[in-house]
């Protein structure tokens, strides 16, 4: 079924009787020639582009609980390309320009808002290394504009000037970024990989992989065995498990980060906002919650909820920035499961099995990323060979020394 | 999360601060090759489970302490004095 407007009108007068499930449900196939394990986004964007891109249709995506019901419907929705090395910087760009044509390409709402990111900077060495960031993104082809105080002052007039521990000297503007509806990402990305004959298959759990003669043939699952001549894995923060039964032990280390959401306001915060001297960032969503994040609690953690020191950081630094939010009310707060490597970037890389892949390490910027990892990760499954913009994220660049470690801080796993 | 520190007590996770899996115990010798330090600094097990981490007693009595913690539900399990692990040497 394809949407359109006239759609939208037609079934409302029908008092919208006529919609119907939007993937089918399958029962597994003995075999495929890909397994994909993770039906997050990540997983379900990799299924669409080996399909759409290479024309792939005997694939499977192995789902342990529902489609999108880990950190894709979990996340904070913050959509940018403001990247500054040269391995990310192209990489991101790439993914932002899928994501400018997603809606269309998908035929799905994902309700995708070019709002504007806006990085605050509180010191001259700060704004110095904005405008390097921002030159990097206009070198690269993407838009940046280093804001002074009186610009910021006229997009943010609600921010708190006037505070003497951290002035605000600045902002540095990346128009393009924004936010997106998660879960629609995840739905859409479902629905289109469906269309295409991929198997969406829920409640399935791999619980082993198949090798044999260094070479990948299958995997066992909740619901029985399947065999495959290529298997990808995309799990996240599970990736240390699901990497364990194939031998391979990761660059990883799985880390919590809390995230929050208000009651709903009237729209008062009209971009995504970012504290430069605490853990702090923040957007409004279309139902008008003020959605809001900081950093890692910084312990390794598979618990999906953080501890107090944390979330009173990220309230009082929010509170610094921005007094007026201090009458909303917290409605929730949750943790996700980061997979964070060593040096903050992500991997997307063959494995010492023949056939067998993995696309792990997006620490927690892995949201913005599902259309360009999908892609990429598509590219590499299908060629065997890397996709230009993702090449620099490999698996053995540790060991090899060769680290993107966009923010410097060194080569630790919850320091990024 | 509290912690009890072998020497202080139970305290608030607060006064602690965290290096890492406790693999930083093993440190490897100058010349012991690229997997020794590859496997030192970057790999790791990442149990969902119990896990054993080096923490820093850094407003209390300044020890480095051994943490075994579970990662699904943060229950601490059981803490040591790194010194009484290695003989007396710190971590790193």
């Amino acid at each position: 079924m394809r949407y359109s407007g006239l759609q939208v009108l037609a079934q409302g007068l029908m008092g919208n009787r006529g919609w119907k499930p939007v993937w089918r449900d399958p029962e597994p196939k003995p075999a495929y020639d890909i397994v994909i394990i993770g039906g997050g986004g990540h997983g379900l964007a990799t299924a669409y582009y080996l399909a759409r891109e290479h024309g792939l249709g005997n694939i499977a995506v192995l789902e342990k609980g529902y489609l999108g019901g880990g950190n894709v419907g979990r996340n904070t929705t913050i959509v940018r390309a403001n990247y500054n090395l040269p391995g990310n910087s192209e990489f991101y760009s790439h993914s932002l320009k899928l994501w400018e044509g997603l809606e269309a390409d998908l035929n799905y709402n994902v309700m995708h808002s070019q709002r504007g990111v806006i990085n605050l900077f509180h010191s001259d060495g700060q704004r110095d290394a904005y405008a390097r960031r921002g030159n990097a993104m206009i070198n690269q082809g993407d838009d940046a504009i280093l804001l002074d105080r009186e610009g910021c002052r006229r997009m943010l007039p609600y921010l708190d000037y006037d505070q003497t521990r951290f002035p605000i000297y600045g902002g540095l503007y990346h128009p393009r970024g924004g936010t997106a509806r998660h879960d629609a990402v995840a739905w859409g990305y479902a629905r289109a990989a469906d269309q295409r004959g991929v198997d969406l298959i829920q409640q399935c759990e791999v619980t082993g992989i198949d090798i044999a003669g260094g070479k990948v043939t299958g995997v066992q699952t909740t619901r029985g065995a399947i065999r495959a001549a290529k298997v990808a894995i995309v799990v996240a923060g599970r990736s240390g498990q699901v990497a364990a039964m194939a031998g391979l032990r990761l660059p990883i280390e799985s880390h919590i980060l809390q995230a929050f959401v208000t009651e709903g306001l009237k729209p008062c915060i009209d971009h995504v906002v970012t504290y430069g001297m605490g853990h702090f960032y923040i957007s409004q969503s279309d139902k008008g919650g003020l959605v809001f994040g900081g950093d890692l609690d910084f312990y390794a953690s598979y618990a999906a909820r953080g501890n107090l020191p944390m979330a009173e950081h990220v309230m009082e630094a929010g509170l610094t920035l921005m007094p007026m939010i201090g009458k909303a009310r917290v409605l929730r707060s949750w943790g996700g499961i980061m997979d964070m490597t060593p040096d903050g970037s992500p991997i997307i890389d063959k494995t010492h099995v023949d056939g067998l892949y993995i696309d792990c390490g997006w620490c927690y910027g892995g949201f913005k990323a599902v259309p360009g990892s999908g892609f990429s990760f598509a590219h590499l499954i299908a060629t065997d060979r890397h996709h230009d913009p993702a090449a620099r994220f490999r698996l053995d660049r540790f060991r090899r020394g060769v680290l993107l470690d966009e923010e410097g801080t060194g080569s630790q796993h919850n320091l990024h | 999360m509290r912690i009890t520190c072998p020497l202080c007590g139970d305290r608030d996770s607060r006064e602690f601060s965290i290096r890492g899996h406790e693999t930083y115990l093993d440190r490897p010798a100058p010349d012991a090759g690229e997997a020794a330090w590859d496997n030192y600094l970057h790999l790791r097990d990442n149990p969902a489970g119990e896990t054993a981490e080096l923490w820093y007693h850094g407003a209390g009595c300044a020890a480095w302490l051994r943490v075994r913690r579970n990662t699904l539900t943060h229950e601490v399990l059981k803490v040591d004095l790194v010194r009484d692990l290695t003989g007396g040497d710190h971590a790193d």
